[in-house]
């Protein structure tokens, strides 16, 4: 029961959001963020990070479904 | 190899008039570690000025902004403001901020850009139509971010001579007592009380309907956190960019190769955005002191839990480890992740309508005024939070 998290690199802009937010999940060391694992335990968190990114390159996928960002 | 111990200096080093930046700042990236700086008020902090630093301690979660009120923190002026959704953290700050983020998210900015754009040009036009000198600020770079904020929140923009007064205040750094800072932060409390009171009645399809929803239906933040977040996007939401507009065209005609090369090709307008956003030094002094929850090694120093770190992130963005020839404008620049909008969880909410804002008035200042230059003395603003012109007559 693992959903997954994603960050795309094409649109990341390095804000630092995620990795302040949820340094848990997220680390920004280079020049876009990266998750620290794709497979994550649901945790409400990671949609709260993938609602604050301001480009939205934040997707976390329930068995495949987008549910983060929230609509 | 620790400067600990000597003296601290005053603070802030920059003029406010002008957007130079004082060389104390250059010494202070050279410098083992970190120096010790002493704001008018507060305690004593320190200060980073290279990029690697500045960008740890605002994307840290170990370094805090809402542990500042419970100190004496840094500042500029007598009293210590609630400078609200600045002066949270994680989770609170998350759940504030969340409210507003879709509004602000580079897709649904980008659904403005023509209107943005189409307000550009008429303002442009009605100035053209004047007999020069005209000042850029009062007739361009002002209406510019205050129409389009007002537009997005729900403010009625007839307003704007009200609430620039408020909003002036609220950004001013000396010209007030407590007493009559407190004053008229009420004043601007109660006349967003009353638009919220009217957006009940009338609900409208902008931002400020959203946050009352959210308030109303979702009990997802407080009346007093609601009316203090519409006055932040309100009062933020245009004085940095109607301050950023003169100063990228005052540092462009000083350019003029500069200017000619954007003329030549509008393309670079984004990139020369970015970069301008590097280079030009908008804030008067670094502010907002950032807590350090634990000892953390920053920049060589150990700073230790309690204490205060002031992040200057215009010499950040000046920083040769970070740049190449950072003194340099120019528009070719990969990879430039400048602090222009500061970094972490307070990473500027506004970013993508601020972009499109000066993407689009560059582009229609440089097509419709090619020949644009400067027909007087700029005046500039004094002891605010940040730099820019007051008045900035030009001709074209």
């Amino acid at each position: 029961m693992t959903w997954k998290a994603r960050v795309d690199p094409t649109t990341c802009i390095a804000s630092g959001i995620c990795a302040a937010i949820a340094p848990e999940f997220f680390t920004l060391d280079g020049l876009h963020a990266t998750v620290k694992a794709e497979d994550v335990e649901p945790d409400e968190l990671l949609l709260d990070t993938a609602d604050s990114c301001p480009t939205g390159a934040i997707s976390v996928l329930d068995h495949g479904v987008e549910i983060g960002p929230r609509p | 190899m620790t400067t600990a111990h000597t003296e601290p200096l005053a603070y802030p080093f920059n003029e406010d008039e002008g957007l130079a930046m004082n060389q104390a700042y250059a010494a202070a990236r050279e410098a083992d570690g970190m120096i010790r700086v002493r704001m008018p008020f507060g305690e004593p902090a320190w200060l980073a000025t290279r990029y690697a630093d500045a960008r740890l301690v605002l994307g840290e979660a170990r370094f805090s902004r809402a542990l500042a009120t419970e100190h004496d923190e840094p500042r500029l002026s007598p009293e210590q403001r609630d400078t609200g959704i600045l002066s949270m953290d994680p989770p609170d700050h998350t759940r504030l901020r969340t409210l507003v983020t879709k509004a602000f998210t580079v897709r649904r900015i980008e659904e403005l850009r023509p209107r943005v754009r189409d307000l550009a040009g008429r303002l442009i036009d009605d100035l053209i139509a004047l007999e020069p000198p005209v000042d850029l600020v009062e007739n361009f770079a002002l209406p510019l971010p205050v129409g389009v904020i007002c537009e997005l929140l729900g403010v009625p923009v007839e307003d704007r001579p009200r609430f620039r007064v408020w909003s002036d205040a609220a950004l001013s750094t000396n010209s007030l007592t407590p007493e009559e800072s407190m004053a008229n932060r009420e004043e601007l409390r109660n006349y967003i009380r009353g638009l919220i009171n009217a957006h009940r009645v009338t609900p409208a399809n902008d931002l400020m309907t959203a946050l009352i929803e959210a308030h109303d239906l979702r009990d997802r933040l407080s009346e007093l956190e609601l009316v203090d977040l519409c006055m932040a996007i309100l009062v933020a939401g245009h004085e940095t960019t109607a301050s950023q507009i003169p100063n990228f065209v005052y540092a462009l005609l000083e350019r003029p190769e500069r200017w000619a090369q954007l003329r030549e090709d509008p393309a670079l307008i984004p990139a020369a955005v970015e970069e301008l956003l590097r280079f030009v030094p908008l804030g008067a002094a670094a502010s907002f002191p950032r807590y350090a929850r634990e000892d953390i090694k920053v920049g060589g120093v150990l700073v230790r839990a309690g204490e205060p770190v002031l992040v200057a992130v215009g010499a950040a963005n000046l920083d040769a480890l970070q740049f190449d020839t950072p003194e340099e404008l120019r528009f070719d620049r990969k990879n430039n992740q400048h602090l222009g909008f500061g970094h972490g969880v307070h990473h500027c909410l506004g970013a993508p309508l601020a972009r499109v804002e000066l993407q689009e008035a560059l582009r229609v200042l440089l097509a419709k005024l090619p020949n644009l230059s400067l027909a007087g003395d700029i005046v500039w603003k004094t002891a605010m939070i940040v730099r820019g012109p007051r008045t900035m007559p030009v001709r074209w």
